[in-house]
């Protein structure tokens, strides 16, 4: 193959937290992804009737399922306002390394507080599950 | 000085030969889903079990098959971009990567046919009082 030119690779920067965020919203969309297909296997199983609905749920409702569960909420809480950053990014807003190190913190903080919510409502909130 | 030729600007499409689409529906699906997973996240905690007549009738229910199927085209639509930039990033071997791109689409098309035929089955052979 012809050698071309490459640009520097990741080894080359010093680490930066930001780096770790931006690495953290492809992973949390990848766990989001594995996510859609438990959505649509969960439907699946609801169309199907009433014995494959009954293994979804022995699956999810399992210590495995419910760790997915948690992992899944904990991903969707990032995702969204990591998300949220990268939409304001692309009007423009918030580029200078000091606001992207300040809205990085705020992302790891509003994620803590939601998937805390959410972990909360889903496991702890007393609905009969 | 640009380094485009006064044809591949007219054209706007890039090396990709797909202009900003991906770009954009990436972004256009993403402000979607800020309501739209909201909504289903709102939705599940209230369910009030999750047993499967409850689901199957909180399915059916009013408008909830329309949100449904928009949720799961746009979760879909958007995680099929995601992986596509993940996969061409990180497998360097192009015959892997065509692969690797290959399973991704027909997983992702295969997942929101299959959702939304399991949504309109339910909505259509459940009766609720919702």
């Amino acid at each position: 193959m012809r050698q071309r030119p490459l640009s520097p690779h990741l080894g080359v920067y010093k680490f930066a937290y930001t780096m770790a965020t931006s690495i953290a919203h492809r992973a949390s969309g990848i766990v989001l992804s594995v996510g859609l297909l438990a959505l649509a296997g969960w439907l699946i199983a609801a169309a199907s009737g009433p014995e494959s609905y009954a293994l979804a749920v022995a699956l999810l409702g399992g210590a495995f399922g419910q760790l997915l569960l948690a992992g899944w909420l904990v991903a969707f809480s990032y995702h969204l306002f990591n998300g949220l950053r990268h939409l304001n990014w692309d009007l423009g807003r918030g580029l200078e390394k000091s606001e992207a190190r300040r809205s990085a913190g705020l992302v790891v903080l509003a994620t803590l507080l939601l998937a805390a919510a959410f972990i909360y409502a889903a496991f702890f909130a007393g609905v009969p599950r | 000085m640009s380094l485009r030729s006064p044809l591949g600007k007219v054209l706007g499409r890039g090396s990709a030969k797909q202009g900003v689409s991906h770009w954009w529906v990436q972004r256009v699906t993403a402000i979607a889903l800020i309501p739209l997973t909201l909504w289903f996240a709102y939705q599940l905690m209230h369910l009030p079990t999750a047993n499967y007549d409850e689901v199957r009738a909180w399915v059916a229910s009013g408008l909830n098959p329309v949100w449904l199927l928009l949720f799961i085209g746009a979760v879909a639509w958007h995680s099929a971009l995601g992986v596509q930039v993940v996969i061409e990033d990180y497998i360097p071997k192009k015959g892997a990567k065509v692969l690797a791109l290959l399973a991704s689409t027909f997983l992702h098309i295969v997942v929101a046919v299959a959702g939304s035929f399991a949504v309109l089955r339910i909505a259509f052979t459940t009766f609720s009082a919702g």
